[in-house]
């Protein structure tokens, strides 16, 4: 009997070739293509008098140099603006070259294409580009007080305002017998996957096609773009991803000005073309996320509960709105979290500003909704002097409640409906992981000793798996072996692992023989992209479709030559047999014969197909009319919205008295995705995302000085976290299946980011006795709140002033 | 537009001057011409064809790119190719036996999950590769210590540090194996 696949700690196929260096990743293409790099703006906001690019003209090995005025056709329109809303009234976006005016440092203006990297960097350098200096717009409080304009025809800044709202939140709070506000701030980061961005394109002449390689979340998303931008025939257009180092977020963005810009080179030259991204370009002209500027209004009753909950959201968009305003949308749906707030009235801005375009980053908007929310929580148990855990408890929604309807519109632009979950159960297990009741006698043992600790909590729901569709194609060859395919593409979340489990299962073959390909529109052309952990849910259960498809055609056939009814067939390690005589059996790959007619025999296992080799029905056509020939089957998973998963952090650390350094001494996570596929997986996923949760609440920022200037644009001053800063990750699994789709999963990628910042800020605040409202927080932060809370310009918590014998002097 | 054509070929003005060098990498002597700034990780990927090298930030502090020269972990984007003459160099690609056997840490890291992209992964297995020479029984503080210098951006690091902790028991289950069969020898004669 086969194992069951599903749900196994399978180690992944993938790693054969990654542990061994016999992996792919752009840059590992096109030996002796052309190379390409750019002149890209040092000045944040400028309009470009003059480009003089004659000293560049005699370097060794040039080949190219373009400027906007040399693009042709649709190249030379805007980028697409990919997600339009209504509410995205001034969406504006980006030349591939700039044109005129450049809105951030690392603008591209300058395509310069050599015989390698060295030398078009040395072209670059003796581009001379003039400018004269406009006004730059940095940070939320600029770009709202609309002095300066980030566009001219964008007036005070605001791409897009929208209002949601669920009852009446003013009036439910001025009702309220308690009400507070709060000011929250938190600050920019990046995805700052391992391998930036590339592009390597060849264009076959005779054949009047492209072949597209890039680092993508979306291969097919990439296509269509490219054969617009080009007027090529989509059938003219192949776009494959190789292997790629990580994405989370930043590379579902397309087209980027490059993937529009080296193919059109690689026609125009006649060669192949690849760029590949810098690190120092990642940081400057790929995107950023989080920044946002928060107003929490909320008023609750003596037990904690909401009864109506007002937000403002200032959100830093950038200098362009390419994917619209998913950004803010996501926080400003999930940011209620396991809640049901009585009354909800959420409104926000999305703001030009002279930096970096703003796209979602692992969480998507979440984080920093997470980090309004939970630190409201916290905020009103503290105002009543009630356990923060408990107040938590008696807002959330019950599971009898479920489905949950909030009234809102989610990102998808369907109704934002909680599917299904545990909230309660959740709680208990986190209060139980990390010792939640017991935490006042480690804090007195550790006061005893000098030392300063809290204990913090967050609570999430995120909408995963969103639609519209994705596809799967399962194959049985005549070896038997299976190849299975899906249009979305990979950065290492292990899908050729986790889809050939689904296979072996649903097909019943050995996991061996099933192999995954995914990204490539060769082998599938209809595809969305991998984002808002979508992968699992939409692929994994649309391949699922799929190869029952082929079960049932694989039993059809193999009942005919069995003699038998399929319902009494059953399909076990590739071979079909009678269920209750093993002996009556015939191999998956044997079927695969019979299910392609053939005329002409090529090997021992296609001489039973031939028109003299079988005992085919002469009366009936070789293919019935409803019937193809090939034992395969394609299948789409299209859900009616998205499913919620969800999970609950909490984490304890130690802040030092003298040096105020904050140190993560334990971290527990809950996590409920519904069924798990691969275990190890869906850990490696948690681990990750918190690595990003604790790297934005402790350590990374993007620090822009007034005029523009991104000054830690290197790893060497970003503070991306080693082994030595990330904590030891403590993980529980709650399984609560979905409802919504055949294999009742959720979505697992982004979990562990989100409430990161939240669950940190809320134990930094109960360390230290005063409210923590800024994230990220560095220890010369922490230690200026210490001083201006010292100097009583940052009031105690309530709980310091009822029981101030429990918690340092400050 | 400013095509310059006949593009690859040489205009004569600022030709740069190449250098041969020979190294031994994975145990096999290579030569290559290149030129002064080239640096070795661009050499070892484009020049010699070995791509297992990844370059992840060109300034010397992600480790992606970290090679072993002469047994000892080194950043390949902070060398010159020039520099690496008559040294020996392993690559991911040379860390497997010429069997095909993997090496324990390339084994322990498939075994704990210890990658996800791979991007990086190659210089971890380097770091790992050297440290154990140095510290074959690590404890979990030494382990999590040795990978502390290279960046990765998938893991959170908690399945690399088991790796390494792993990497040092399937070593040391080596030894002993490649040992025994020797012992037998000796208790025959």
């Amino acid at each position: 009997m086969t194992e069951r696949m599903i749900g196994a700690p399978v180690p992944r196929t993938e790693d054969a070739r990654l542990v061994t260096g016999r992996g792919h990743y752009l840059d590992d293409l096109g030996a002796g293509a052309y190379e390409v790099a750019f002149v890209r703006s040092p000045h944040a906001h400028a309009r470009i008098t003059s480009i003089d690019v004659e000293a560049a003209l005699d370097t060794e090995g040039l080949v190219a140099v373009y400027l906007y005025e040399d693009l042709t056709g649709k190249v030379a329109e805007p980028l697409p603006l990919l997600i339009p809303h209504p509410a995205l009234t001034h969406g504006r976006t980006a030349y591939p070259l700039a044109k005129d005016v450049v809105r951030h440092v690392g603008e591209a203006i300058v395509m310069v294409v050599a015989t390698d990297r060295y030398r078009a960097e040395d072209a670059c350098e003796r581009i001379t580009v003039e400018y004269e200096f406009l006004p730059p717009v940095v940070g939320i409080d600029k770009a709202a007080g609309g002095e300066h304009l980030v566009h001219a025809d964008v007036p005070g800044n605001v791409a897009a305002h929208m209002v949601q709202e669920v009852g009446d939140a003013p009036a439910a709070i001025a009702a309220a017998p308690n009400r507070l506000e709060l000011q929250l701030d938190i600050e920019r980061s990046a995805c700052m996957p391992m391998e930036g961005r590339g592009v390597l394109a060849r264009w076959d002449e005779a054949d009047a096609s492209m072949r597209v390689y890039t680092s993508t979340q979306t291969s097919t998303g990439v296509r269509a773009a490219v054969a617009a931008k080009l007027e090529l025939p989509l059938d003219r257009v192949e776009v494959i991803t190789p292997d790629v180092g990580g994405g989370f977020g930043v590379k579902i963005v397309h087209p980027w000005p490059e993937e529009v810009l080296v193919p059109w080179a690689a026609r125009l030259l006649g060669h192949e073309v690849k760029w590949t991204e810098d690190r120092r370009e990642h940081f400057v002209s790929s995107a950023h996320e989080r920044g946002q500027l928060q107003t929490v209004r909320v008023g609750f009753d003596d037990e904690g509960r909401v009864l109506g909950l007002d937000v403002e959201i200032l959100h830093d968009n950038g200098a362009y709105t390419p994917y619209g305003i998913i950004v803010p949308i996501i926080t400003s749906t999930q940011l209620l979290g396991p809640y049901k707030p009585g009354a909800y009235r959420v409104d926000f801005r999305s703001l030009y500003t002279n930096t970096v375009i703003v796209t979602p980053y692992r969480g998507a908007g979440r984080p920093q909704g997470v980090f309004a929310m939970e630190r409201t929580m916290d905020a009103i148990a503290d105002h009543l002097g009630r356990d923060r855990a408990d107040v938590r408890a008696a807002n959330f929604i019950q599971p009898h409640e479920m489905p949950y309807d909030h009234g809102l519109l989610f990102q998808d632009g369907r109704p934002l409906i909680y599917d299904s979950g545990d909230f309660p159960a959740s709680l208990d297990k986190l209060k139980k992981l990390v010792g939640w009741d017991d935490f006042e006698v480690f804090r007195a043992q550790a006061r005893a000793e000098g030392r300063r600790v809290g204990i913090g909590i967050g609570c999430y729901v995120e909408g995963t798996g969103v639609g519209p569709y994705e596809g799967g194609h399962v194959q049985v060859e005549t070896s038997g072996k299976v190849n299975v395919a899906t249009g979305l593409t990979s950065q290492g979340q292990g899908h050729q692992t986790a889809f050939a489990q689904v296979v072996a299962d649903e097909l019943g073959v050995p996991f061996e023989d099933v192999s995954v390909t995914t990204g490539d529109t060769r082998r599938f052309g209809y595809a969305v992209g991998t984002f808002a952990s979508r992968a699992a849910v939409m692929s994994g259960n649309a391949i699922a479709l799929a190869a029952r498809k082929v079960r049932e055609k694989a039993l059809r056939i193999a009942g005919e030559a069995l003699g038998a009814d399929p319902g009494d067939l059953e399909i076990v390690d590739g071979v079909v047999r009678v269920k209750d005589d093993h002996s009556s059996a015939i191999p998956l790959g044997t079927v695969a014969v019979l299910s392609n007619p053939l005329r002409y025999a090529f090997d021992d296992a296609s001489k039973a197909a031939t028109q003299f080799g079988g005992n085919a029905d002469p009366s009936r056509p070789p293919v019935a009319e409803d019937d193809e020939p090939g034992l395969e089957g394609r299948d789409f998973y299209s859900p009616p919205r998205a499913t919620f998963a969800n999970g609950m952090h909490a984490a304890i650390v130690e802040t030092d008295p003298e040096t105020a350094e904050i140190r993560v001494l334990r971290y527990c996570v809950i996590h409920d995705c519904g069924h798990l596929l691969n275990p190890l997986i869906v850990e490696g996923q948690v681990h990750g995302g918190v690595a990003q949760g604790v790297a934005g609440a402790l350590y990374e920022r993007m620090e822009y000085d007034e005029n523009g200037q991104l000054l830690n644009a290197s790893f060497m001053d970003f503070l991306m976290p080693y082994a030595s800063e990330v904590p030891s990750v403590e993980i529980d699994h709650l399984e609560t299946p979905s409802p919504l789709n055949p294999l009742g999963i959720k979505g697992a990628g982004e979990a562990g980011v989100i409430p990161g910042a939240a669950v940190l800020a809320s134990a930094i605040e109960d360390a230290e006795g005063f409210p923590i409202t800024r994230m990220p927080i560095q220890p010369s932060e922490l230690f200026h709140l210490r001083r201006r809370h010292a100097a009583g310009e940052i009031p105690p918590l309530r709980r310091v002033r009822t029981a101030p014998e429990e918690f340092p002097t400050a | 537009m400013t095509d310059t054509a006949p593009p690859p070929t040489t205009t004569g003005a600022q030709e740069e001057e190449l250098h041969p060098i020979r190294l031994r990498v994975n145990g096999v002597l290579r030569t290559a011409e290149v030129p002064a700034r080239r640096l070795l990780s661009d050499c070892l990927r484009h020049d010699l064809g070995l791509t297992g090298t990844h370059v992840g930030c060109e300034h010397g502090v992600c480790g992606a790119c970290t090679v072993q020269v002469d047994g000892r972990p080194m950043r390949s984007c902070l060398m010159f190719a020039v520099s690496a003459q008559d040294h020996e160099i392993t690559t991911v690609e040379g860390l497997e036996r010429p069997d095909g056997t993997l090496h324990a840490v390339q084994r322990a890291f498939r075994e704990c999950h210890g990658l996800q992209c791979g991007f990086c992964t190659p210089g971890f297995l380097n770091v790992i590769a050297a440290f154990l020479e140095e510290n074959p029984k690590p404890s979990e503080e030494e382990a999590r210590d040795a990978v502390a210098g290279n960046l990765c951006r998938c893991t959170g690091y908690q399945n690399i540090v088991k790796a390494v902790l792993r990497a040092a028991e399937l070593r040391l289950e080596e030894q002993v194996d490649e040992d025994a069969p020797v012992e037998v020898d000796e208790v025959a004669r």
